[in-house]
């Protein structure tokens, strides 16, 4: 069923298909964030823009993948933009999500206390709404992660200078060779999991107040607690 | 741009609304791909997550199981599944059970976990008041936890069923059926409107079934409930993907 001798062979190429993925999903994640961040502050100081922006993101989420990246070829080429701008533009979705639920999680009573001793309104964003938004930021930046992580294998379809582990997969399905396959998707499933827990980790370190969840709808609204009163 | 008269074209093409390749068709397969996994899923999903929300029992251990499922890629559980499958069975080994198994190891982490935080989020003091009315655990549990979870169990579902919606296109790799087809063999043959063609069409598929969800969660709630459940709305999360 499984040719492992084939699997202790390759090695070299499992070590550089996950340092592939791994750079994809960084580098795809930090662009995301930057420009989420951006669409995020824009709508929480505009309220009108949220809509659109939701709907928008919303919308390029629904184009799948498998065609997502071909599409972008004849116009990126076979660069590592053609992978991560599909990458990035689902992960809007999610990180825009998370921030706006993030600054609106705020009290307005605490904004108003920012106000009345003279913040200006830069200061207050930075020191008081950004601090105070930071457990759905993280739990953004994980569940982007995650999600980006298993995006990584389809961009394998582009062939071999993407897909990080996915590559395995695809080029598993091209041969019928279930043995690549199975490597593929086992190496992948096992960066997506170690992954999360590392993310979780650092989400407990970075937000150690915050009650751990017993999750509601994903790790992202986790945290979204209950309003007390 | 050629592209849009080249959909246009595609999409008048009477040879592609018929046959075993046609669009009724790759629907139909899509359809009956997802609902085969959602109702496996639905069936474990809801008896572990309203079981643990009722008895309070191994919930922890259930829901962490459950959030280690999300980060799970699709690709990737369809890719361990497929030397089993076809080892097994050499005709469909190799198409559809693989991406049916994978779309229910999606499928079942919204639907436990929102089952579980229906059940268990019902407010303590009704469950006290139906037991003090004489109800037994199991009838609490029908007639007073189950309805009053209903908006969240049904936001559970929505939310995994967008998603194996989504990602069903994925069984396609695996030489499986479903609307994925047209995105898979449109990039082999470099065929450009077959692949708008086939987003277009999930997209739509897509859009359908929220339509449908959304009418459903009104129907399911409770009249009594209405107001606040749209206060405390647990908004599905974005799992799966693309």
């Amino acid at each position: 069923m499984i040719d492992w001798a084939w699997i202790l062979d390759h090695l070299d190429e499992l070590a550089w298909r996950t340092l592939q993925h791994l750079y994809l999903t960084a580098a795809s994640v930090a662009i995301g964030f930057a420009i989420a961040f951006g669409l995020a502050v824009w709508s929480i100081r505009w309220r009108a823009a949220l809509r659109p922006i939701l709907g928008g993101t919303g919308l390029l989420y629904t184009i799948p993948s498998l065609a997502l990246f071909p599409l972008l070829v004849p116009v990126t080429g076979l660069t590592d933009a053609t992978a991560i701008i599909p990458l990035v533009l689902y992960s809007l979705l999610i990180f825009v999500r998370n921030f706006v639920a993030g600054f609106d999680a705020v009290p307005a009573e605490i904004l108003e206390a920012a106000d009345g001793t003279g913040y200006s309104s830069r200061g207050r964003f930075w020191s008081v709404e950004v601090p105070l938004a930071i457990p759905l930021i993280v739990a953004g930046v994980r569940l982007a992660t995650v999600s980006t992580i298993a995006l990584v294998n389809i961009s394998g379809l582009l062939g071999d200078r993407f897909g990080g582990l996915g590559f395995f997969i695809f080029e598993g399905i091209r041969h019928s060779f279930p043995t690549e396959i199975f490597l593929g998707g086992l190496a992948s499933i096992a960066l997506a999991v170690a992954m999360d827990a590392a993310l979780q980790a650092a989400q407990r370190r970075l937000t150690p107040w915050v009650a751990q969840p017993t999750a509601v709808g994903s790790p992202g609204s986790a945290v979204r607690r209950p309003v007390p009163s | 741009m050629e592209v849009i008269p080249g959909i246009a074209r595609w999409f008048v093409d009477p040879a592609h609304w018929q046959g075993p390749a046609g669009v009724p068709a790759r629907i139909l397969e899509h359809l009956a791909m997802s609902a085969a996994a959602l109702v496996i899923a639905g069936v474990i999903g809801l008896a572990v997550g309203i079981w643990v929300g009722h008895t309070r029992r191994w919930a922890g251990f259930a829901v962490n199981v459950a959030n280690i499922g999300r980060a799970l890629p699709t690709i990737a559980v369809m890719a361990i599944v497929l030397p089993v499958t076809a080892a097994f069975d050499s005709q469909n080994g190799f198409k559809v059970y693989p991406a049916v198994i994978g779309l229910i190891v999606l499928a079942i982490p919204p639907i436990l976990v929102n089952g579980y935080a229906g059940v268990s989020g019902v407010d303590s003091d009704i469950v006290e008041s139906g037991r003090a009315m004489g109800m037994r655990g199991r009838e609490v549990l029908w007639n007073v936890e189950v309805p009053l979870a209903m908006p969240v169990i049904v936001t559970g579902l929505r939310s995994a069923t967008s998603q194996v919606i989504a990602t069903a296109t994925l069984a396609a790799l695996f030489g499986g059926p479903g609307l994925g087809r047209y995105l898979v063999e449109g990039y082999a043959q470099r065929d450009y409107p077959m692949m708008f063609a086939g987003v277009i069409l999930v997209g739509a598929l897509f859009l359908a079934i929220e339509g449908v969800f959304a009418l459903a969660e009104r129907a399911v709630t409770p009249v009594g409930v209405r107001q606040r459940s749209r206060d405390l709305a647990i908004r599905p999360g974005v799992g799966g993907g693309p």
